[in-house]
């Protein structure tokens, strides 16, 4: 029987916005996997983590639960999902801070108000797309559809910053979480468990307005993962995706390093495993080809 | 004691000691060597069938001493149980098999070493007698207590309860010491948000009700003399003599004279004040709290913390007191309950709260918005303006408070320093006890508390800084004038609930001690030892040496300086022993001829047999279970060249026994006794720093042997030293295949 | 200084802790600060911080208003959490950053080409145009936030970028018209001006 959620995509998992290829190589994941999204309709953006400043506190939390009311309304039944870090964390943190404080509850309703929509409270906590893999799938079922075991990939499991902290996967530690190299060694790839930078920041959304402290980050995350013989980067967030693969170049400039390393989503990893051809796990959507992995794929 | 002495000697087969040594070899030898009345095996002694088998041979009068060659004397202490019953126990199991390995080449030394566990066995036993208690003392249940604070109150009233009347000698003219000028306490109770009520008013009600608790106020002791069981104290002021049974000292502290610290603006201006002082403010504030100077209601308030402590300036306190950063936190709250928009601020360097409760009021302290900063204060001016470093922003900073409260510590009240007026009639004793009297806060002239008939002094013994001295780890209220107990602030710095269970502790301990006494029975550790020292005054030299050396002030001296033993004061370690140098003094079951008669049975083989013996006198509280635990890890050995004895303390080591030992052909001795020092672990507090001292000298005999001095070693073993332990023997096993064996070999 | 900011001086009279407790989000939660500094040590930023979160605490419980509203500290705060995930005592670190930042900001006193202030700020005005943020649209504003040459300088460097992120589709020139959005942009507009309302409310004490 197929598991099925409510979906929130979030900005950048649009269709050709920066993280597009998680979009792809997600429905084919899922399809796999036998899981069923069902968007929701009319979402709107989560604010994501630079948006206290021009929306404040209210605004900011006002925003995500309109995309909670929604979802509760179109798929009354099903846990809210996101794929994005940034758009689980904003909703669950809308979900908590409104069930704490009855006084911001109220005026979040009296805003949504304006748009004639309600929000009733928290259900159930708002969940991650890995959380779904790791909890409802398990490590078992996600090695089940494997065809094509990923032998010899050295896979580097980036997990970075919001779909660990502060909430993260449950059983997992904040300092050293190991759901990633549980997945790769689920697809028969090799986790570098002891890749040190697994949950250091690569510097959010300030990769925009600081790109030089930023790129020190990044630049710290690609050596570690050079020194422990990686093939490749493997994230669940768009973010990290985005700012560990695109500025490789600039860092090589700034750095002098030789810097030339893949980084993907979990999710095109497993599509590769379960068989899917290159451009079904969107690997044709990277800056950098993953070559290892297309070659399994065009195998 | 039996007309015929009978030893009765039972082999264990059992945990691998059957297959490992040949256990007919060692039933011979018990019986030819050792010459004991009767040798039995049995497979599993520890057994209630091998018990049982014991226990009859004791009823039908074959067994009036026993020798039993199985595991160590620390191990089946419960089955091994036969009364007073002298009793030897060879060690085959830890102190054989379990250090050697399981090696055919090995074992003949392993044979060899049970073979001379069981002739040392038999022969230990047969100079035991069966102690007996003395009679000494009747019980007495009184208990006094000397000081009417919150800790001298607890302790009356605990010891009340359970059934043993107390009396309460107050030098001052009310009950509640320190706590009753507070205004509230740190809270004892969860959720420990808010200061709550002294309760020194319902314990001053509680005593008066309570008909077996007799108060004194306006009194002090002039005179306290006796021991457990049988203390005679003249209690001046009440005008009477009376007998306890025990004593617990609760007197306290004095507050630190806050005079010594005008660079803090104590004296510059009545605004300045200390954390007593303010309780007093306080106490006698109607409605808001104003300042001294010109009764202007307090708006802004600042606790300067470590006021005159943890400092190595000049007249400054070195320790914690541990109790003012809870009770500024307090303070603080009196303010912010008064009014919460007054400005509190705590500056500290360490923020110390003891325990859970002191955590969670610390949290209190911030919820109620306690503004607490890392600051040291360098000025407080006489406009009070407060100069301070921001340690934490690394920036000069001032605050300009309505008030000042200094937290300045607290000074036990622990009346004469014995140490530093002690008589120095010896110099051995003034070379043991040096290390003390190098820290001591200098309270010479100090009045004396309990006023103790005792040769060694008026007073308890103090540690360091004025604190009396009690076993920090084992033995927490345990002074070293046994029967006497310190709790509270007097013992080490402290707060009310500690004090409080410290009360309840002491309170404990000298049940325990009025109960031992009429028995005849020692304190802790030895708690139950009927043996005490017998002393053979005929020898006698009146050298003093033992009324020196005791760690416990257990003898006295007549007029013709002869030892006066007071048995209940005793703990029975042997120092006396180990200090007497014509060996008149001796226990019924441990004494010179015991630990003699094993050095002497033990085979030492020619000195071309390349087999050298080794000498191992542990001590039986840490070191000798050190090795037992070495033993059962499996995984250590020593040498089998080593001979282990233990002894009731290093203390107890009586210098012949080296010289006898090396005489006879032991190559090597090694001595292991508990820490010395300051931060001594001795379970008798100075008999490892006495033999270590007695040790020193023993060069000179080596010398006489024309002997290497290397032959004889000292340690500190803790009883967690389980590597440590065994190392020192192979140590000295190295030693000797360097220097060679000993020339004395018969 | 803005009215704001007066009306809040004079309302607080040097108890800044209070200030920050009332009308910075989760700012509660910072008084139970206990200056142990993990959060200084956790922070990937942290040495470029002038006052790190440690001393901003400390700054607010000592009362230096001006110098903790005059930085431009929490500013470099990326949301990665480590503060709060590390804290002993449950102090909502990044959401207390976060809150000062927009309290600053509130007050009239956001540091001036802080390039975080702005591009947040470009990232906000976005996201309430369409409900939506146009990652395009957002992109180009980001080059041209410091002026028009510096922007083309900025968008040339980055255009390599660009290219590459077109081809990976993974950009739609498309999105420069219209876009994707919330079907009813002027609602969700509507909806956050009434948030911003209430909100601006209860800091200025008009408690509705």
């Amino acid at each position: 029987m197929a598991h099925e959620y409510s979906f929130y995509p979030g900005c950048s998992s649009q269709k050709g916005a920066s993280g597009s290829n998680q979009m792809v190589s997600n429905e084919t994941m899922c399809d796999k996997l036998d899981i069923k999204l069902n968007a929701i309709d009319d979402w709107n953006c989560c604010g994501a983590s630079v948006g206290y400043s021009g929306g404040g506190e209210l605004a900011r939390l006002t925003i995500s639960a309109r995309n909670i009311a929604i979802s509760e309304k179109q798929h009354p039944d099903q846990d809210l999902i996101a794929t994005c870090p940034a758009c689980w964390l904003a909703t669950r943190e809308t979900q908590e801070r409104l069930h704490d404080d009855p006084q911001m509850m109220s005026d979040a309703n009296k805003a949504l108000a304006e748009i004639g929509v309600e929000y009733q409270g928290i259900k159930k906590p708002a969940r991650h797309m890995t959380e779904v893999l790791v909890e409802d799938i398990g490590f078992d079922g996600i090695a089940k559809p494997v065809t094509k075991p990923l032998e010899g990939l050295k896979i580097a499991g980036y997990v970075g910053c919001q779909s660990n902290r502060p909430y993260g996967i449950a059983g997992e530690s904040f300092e050293n979480p190991m759901y990633l190299d549980k997945m790769s060694e689920a697809v028969g790839a090799e986790a570098l468990t002891g890749y040190e930078k697994k949950a250091s920041c690569c510097g959010g959304a300030l990769m925009f307005s600081e790109q030089e402290k930023s790129q020190a980050l990044v630049k710290e995350i690609i050596e570690a993962a050079y020194d422990h013989g990686a093939d490749m980067i493997m994230t669940p967030c768009a973010m990290c995706q985005m700012n560990v693969e695109a500025y490789q170049s600039d860092i090589n400039e700034k750095y002098g390093t030789k810097f030339d390393i893949p980084v993907v989503f979990y999710s095109q990893v497993l599509s590769v495993a379960y068989g899917s051809t290159a451009s079904e796990a969107a690997l044709d959507g990277q800056l950098i080809a993953p070559k290892k992995l297309i070659d399994i794929a065009n195998k | 004691m039996a007309d015929e002495m009978k030893v009765a000697g039972y082999i264990c087969t059992g945990c691998g000691i059957g297959d490992r040594l040949d256990a007919g070899q060692l039933e011979m030898i018990a019986t030819r060597e050792g010459r004991i009345a009767s040798c039995k095996q049995h497979e599993f002694l520890c057994s209630a069938e091998g018990v049982k088998m014991i226990k009859d041979d004791i009823d039908s009068g074959e067994a009036t001493h026993l020798m039993i060659a199985a595991c160590s004397r620390r191990a089946k202490t419960d089955a091994f149980s036969f009364g007073e019953i002298p009793m030897a126990r060879a060690n085959l199991r830890e102190g054989v098999i379990w250090i050697r390995p399981e090696d055919p080449e090995q074992d003949e030394t392993t044979q060899e070493m049970a073979d001379d566990y069981i002739r040392m066995a038999c022969n230990e036993v047969k100079q035991m007698n069966k102690p007996e208690r003395s009679g000494e003392q009747e019980l007495n249940k009184n208990i006094l207590v000397v000081g009417g604070g919150v800790t001298g109150m607890t302790a009356a009233i605990e010891a009340s309860k359970a059934g043993y009347p107390a009396t309460i000698v107050e030098k001052s003219d009310h009950l509640g010491g320190a706590l009753a000028g507070f205004s509230k306490k740190v809270p004892s109770k969860a959720p420990y948000a808010e200061p709550e009520d002294t309760g020194i008013a319902e314990m001053i009600a509680a005593i008066e009700a309570d008909d077996t608790i007799t108060v004194h106020l306006n009194s002090k002791l002039a005179k306290t003399s006796g021991a457990p069981g049988r203390f005679v104290a003249e209690i001046e002021g009440a005008g009477v003599t009376s007998e306890f049974g025990a004593i617990i000292q609760a007197t306290g502290f004095t507050p630190y004279d806050a005079n010594n610290l005008p660079e803090l603006g104590y004296g510059k201006t009545p605004d300045v004040v200390t954390q007593l002082e303010l309780e007093a403010l306080v106490k006698d504030a109607d409605g808001a709290i104003k300042r001294p100077s010109d009764g202007k209601e307090v708006e802004s308030v600042v606790f300067v913390q470590c006021a005159g402590q943890r400092s190595t300036k000049e007249n400054h306190l070195e320790y914690c007191s541990g109790f003012c950063c809870t009770t500024s936190i307090k303070q603080a709250m009196y303010f912010k309950e008064a009014n919460g928009d007054i400005n509190t601020t705590i500056l500290f360097d360490d923020l110390r709260t003891p325990g859970a409760a002191g955590e969670d009021f610390y949290r209190a302290g911030q919820e109620a918005g306690v503004t607490f900063r890392k600051g040291k204060v360098s000025e407080v001016d006489g406009s009070l303006n407060v100069k301070f470093d921001d340690l934490i922003l690394g920036m000069e900073d001032n605050i300009q408070p309505d008030l000042v409260v200094l937290a300045t510590g607290m000074v036990p009240n622990s009346g004469v320093n014995i140490e530093a007026i002690a008589p120095k009639d010896d110099e051995e004793a003034e070379a043991g006890e040096q290390t003390e009297n190098d820290d001591v806060v200098a309270v010479i002239d100090a009045e004396s508390i309990l006023n103790l008939d005792y040769r060694q002094g008026p007073d308890v013994p103090q540690l360091v800084n004025g604190f009396t001295d009690s076993h920090f780890i084992c033995f927490p209220y345990e002074t070293r004038r046994t029967g006497i107990y310190t709790a509270g602030p007097v013992r080490r710095p402290m707060d009310v609930e500690q004090a409080k269970s410290d009360a309840m502790g002491a309170a404990m301990k000298a049940i325990q001690a009025a109960e031992n006494a009429a028995l005849g029975r020692a304190a802790h550790p030895r708690s139950g030892d009927l043996s005490f020292p017998k002393f053979r005054l005929e020898g006698c030299t009146q050298c003093k040496r033992c009324t020196v050396e005791c760690p416990f002030g257990a003898i006295n001296e007549d007029e013709k300086g002869y030892p006066q033993f007071n048995e209940a004061r005793c703990r029975r370690c042997g120092t006396c022993m180990g200090a007497c140098p014509v060996r008149v003094i001796s226990f019924e079951n441990y004494n010179i001829m015991t630990v003699s008669e094993q050095i002497k049975n033990v085979d030492i083989p020619d000195e071309f047999d390349e087999k050298p013996r080794i000498l191992v006198l542990a001590c039986e509280n840490d070191a000798y279970p050190a090795l037992d635990m070495a033993a059962a890890t499996g995984k250590i050995e020593y040498s089998a060249f080593a001979r282990v004895i233990p002894v009731r303390c290093l203390g107890s080591v009586s210098t012949i026994w080296i010289q006898e030992s090396l005489d006879s052909g032991f190559d090597g001795v090694v001595l292991m006794g508990c820490k010395k020092g300051a931060d001594y672990q001795c379970h008798f507090v100075k008999g490892s720093e006495m033999a270590h001292y007695r040790m020193g000298k023993i060069g000179d005999t080596l010398e006489t042997l024309s002997l290497e001095k290397e032959r004889v070693a000292i340690y500190e073993v803790a009883i967690t030293d389980i590597e440590k332990a065994p190392q020192y023997i192979n140590d000295m096993a190295a030693t000797i295949e360097e220097i060679g064996m000993s020339p004395f070999k018969f | 200084m803005s009215d704001l900011n007066q009306k809040m001086v004079e309302k607080y009279k040097g108890n800044f802790l209070q200030e920050v407790i009332n009308n910075v989000e989760e700012g509660e939660t910072m008084k139970m600060c206990m200056q142990c500094g993990v959060c200084s040590g956790s922070c990937p930023l942290g040495p470029h911080w002038e006052y790190p979160p440690q001393h901003i605490f400390m700054l607010i419980r000592a009362g230096k208003r001006d110098e903790v509203l005059n930085t431009d500290s929490f500013w470099n705060c990326t949301s990665c959490y480590n503060c709060i995930a590390r804290c002993p005592r449950g102090v909502q670190i990044t959401h207390v950053m976060h809150g000062l930042a927009r309290y600053q900001k509130v007050l009239g006193l956001a540091p001036k080409n802080q390039p975080t202030e702005k591009f947040s700020q470009l990232f906000w005005d976005n996201l309430v145009q369409k409900g939506r943020v146009n990652e395009l649209k957002l992109g180009l504003s980001l080059y041209f936030m410091n002026g028009f040459g510096e922007g083309i300088k900025t968008a040339l460097k980055n255009q390599k970028l660009g290219m590459a992120m077109m081809k990976a589709k993974r950009m739609n020139p498309a999105e420069m018209f219209g876009g994707h959005g919330v079907k009813d942009p002027a609602g969700f507009q509507k909806m956050v001006k009434k948030a911003h309302e209430l909100e601006a409310a209860r800091i200025a004490g008009e408690e509705s």
